[in-house]
């Protein structure tokens, strides 16, 4: 069970990001969890919106770069250690993991990791193992 | 002088001498180079013809590209056996222009870089330290050659490695310091990180070339480096450093006539222009051997002046130039021309072609920018992703034109597109 994650190239100027939201804003997309990764001269910003297949094309129409990227979200309690438990069943089939971020859900005194490995879908079957959520993309998107 | 006799020969007997050689050096390409004999006889001229100095304006032209053609040794006009150096410089679209030297052209061309060097202060008891490179580029052996010539100690250093630069020049007392401008810049900021003081060094002169600079930037080394700064000029097809050089009155570089016949031509139509005027810089050899070149057009744009010089050298002088007819850049001493960019960027895959160049001095250092838009097939959500692109592309041109570049990833169309020629330089050098 995975999730569609939109990532845009950004330069490191002012305003741009601004533009990246307003761009989607306008096509009426909704912005369910946001992270930017940079660099001294570019960054990349990384969405989970309700509608991934209009904000591609919205953004595109922009004239951004835009790329989809499979991802896994997974809900962990909001305690100390949360975040650490569900890396374990990760780290111990040697998947690499290539970045994640998290937000709270506003209903659930829970977290929402969202994390991106090469293997999404072994990195899926290896959470709900040992017992994790991972969460449904219609459900994330909908949040 | 090194050598007053020629230096300061009185322009009527320069002229015969000149006419002798000109006939000579075109007897020679008609009959030893193929590709003269078939352009001059095109052009229905022989070395019969030539009765003045003004006949070399009938002579046709001969480009870059000519040389690139007859790459490697089709302009050669002696069998490769009795060539004894061969060097390279970069051609605008991968291929090297090679130029062979005999014995006597090096022999010709050290007595050239000797009168080069003592215009420029130096004398036998100098320690001269040539910085600049050694290898297929003409500076460091071009240098190295003349030092020997005069009779002065040199210390074959090359370029790079900064501090021991320093730390030499501190130790062994160097007088006479020959390396391109920025570097000479360079050199100064690194002094200064390392406490050492050009003051308390023994540096009187330097000669400085292989790429532009102003009076401005001369004025900087002079103040930084404290020392008197000479400007060179040569290329590597015409010979290589040597070709003029600035006595101490510093307004125009002398271009030895007895070796070359420069002129000035409109490059739009090739009509000579009179002394004074600004136009390309033209130059046929007249010593050459190896290689001798009929009125090569060095794309260089500059003036002559005939003017007395109170020096005492009768040969006339050049401007600095400023700048080029093509879109030639020169950074850190290497040619370098958009399209051998462009070139490497299009062999490979996935990449927009759409880039920019971008030109900075920063620290006295040419700093050569490669601007390329992100493709969606280049774009990864992955920050190492991007930055692998970065290293494969530095590293394609940096095999390709031996130069290190710095690459930088922008957004797709921010790169102005222009109707026709795109502008894909931007030279912010402050020269």
């Amino acid at each position: 069970m995975t999730v569609r994650q939109i990532s845009v190239f950004l330069e490191n100027k002012s305003g741009r990001l601004l533009d990246v939201t307003e761009c989607i804003g306008k096509a009426g997309v909704n912005i369910r969890a946001l992270c930017v990764a940079d660099t001294s001269e570019f960054g990349v910003v990384r969405l989970i919106v309700d509608d991934p297949v209009k904000a591609r094309e919205s953004l595109h129409e922009c004239g951004f770069t835009v790329k989809e990227a499979i991802v896994i979200a997974v809900e962990v309690d909001d305690r100390p250690g949360g975040l650490a438990e569900v890396l374990r069943p990760l780290v111990e089939q040697e998947m690499n993991i290539e970045y994640l971020y998290c937000f709270l859900e506003k209903s659930a005194d829970k977290a929402i990791v969202i994390i991106r490995v090469d293997e999404a879908e072994q990195a899926s079957g290896a959470l709900k193992s040992v017992g994790y959520r991972v969460i449904p993309p219609e459900e994330l998107y909908a949040m | 002088m090194y050598n007053p006799e020629m230096e300061a020969m009185g322009r009527d007997e320069l002229s015969e001498l000149q006419l002798a050689r000109l006939r000579e050096t075109v007897k020679r390409c008609e009959e030893m180079v193929p590709f003269y004999r078939k352009r001059l006889r095109e052009h229905e001229i022989s070395w019969k013809d030539i009765n003045s100095l003004d006949d070399v304006k009938k002579l046709p032209f001969t480009t870059k590209e000519d040389l690139r053609d007859n790459y490697p040794f089709g302009m050669f006009a002696v069998p490769v056996k009795d060539i004894v150096r061969i060097h390279a410089s970069s051609g605008t679209t991968g291929q090297p222009t090679v130029v062979g030297y005999t014995g006597d052209d090096i022999g010709n061309w050290a007595e050239l870089m000797a009168r080069s060097l003592v215009a420029g202060m130096a004398d036998k008891s100098d320690i001269i330290q040539v910085a600049y490179g050694y290898g297929l580029f003409t500076g460091g052996l071009g240098f190295h050659y003349g030092v020997e010539r005069l009779g002065a100690s040199v210390i074959p250093i090359s370029g790079g490695n900064t501090k021991r630069q320093i730390r030499i020049m501190a130790d062994l007392g160097t007088t006479m310091l020959c390396c391109t401008p920025s570097y000479a810049l360079f050199m100064a900021e690194t002094a200064e990180e390392m406490g050492i003081d050009f003051k308390q060094l023994k540096l009187k002169s330097g000669i400085f070339g292989a790429e532009p600079w102003s009076d401005r930037m001369r004025d900087k080394i002079e103040r930084l480096l404290n020392l008197s700064a000479f400007d060179i000029y040569g290329l590597s097809e015409v010979m290589g450093p040597g070709v003029s050089i600035e006595c101490v009155h510093k307004h125009g570089l002398h271009i030895f006539e007895d070796a070359f016949i420069p002129e000035i031509i409109d490059p739009a139509t090739g009509a000579s222009l009179a002394v004074g005027q600004q136009g390309e810089l033209v130059f046929t050899s007249l010593t050459k051997q190896g290689m001798p070149l009929l009125r090569y057009r060095t794309r260089d744009i500059t003036s002559l002046d005939d003017t007395l010089c109170p020096c005492g050298r009768t040969h006339v002088r050049m401007k600095r130039v400023s700048g080029r007819t093509d879109d030639m850049l020169i950074i850190r001493g290497v040619n370098v021309f958009p399209s051998q960019i462009e070139s490497v960027l299009m062999q490979i895959e996935d990449i927009s072609p759409h880039y920019q160049l971008i030109v900075e001095r920063m620290a006295g250092l040419d700093v050569l920018e490669v601007q390329v838009e992100v493709s969606d097939e280049m774009f990864s959500d992955r920050i190492k992703g991007l930055e692998e692109w970065q290293e494969v592309i530095q590293g394609e041109i940096e095999s390709y034109l031996g130069l290190g570049v710095k690459v930088t990833l922008v957004e797709p169309r921010t790169i102005a597109r222009s109707e026709g020629k795109a502008v894909r330089v931007i030279d912010n050098r402050d020269l």
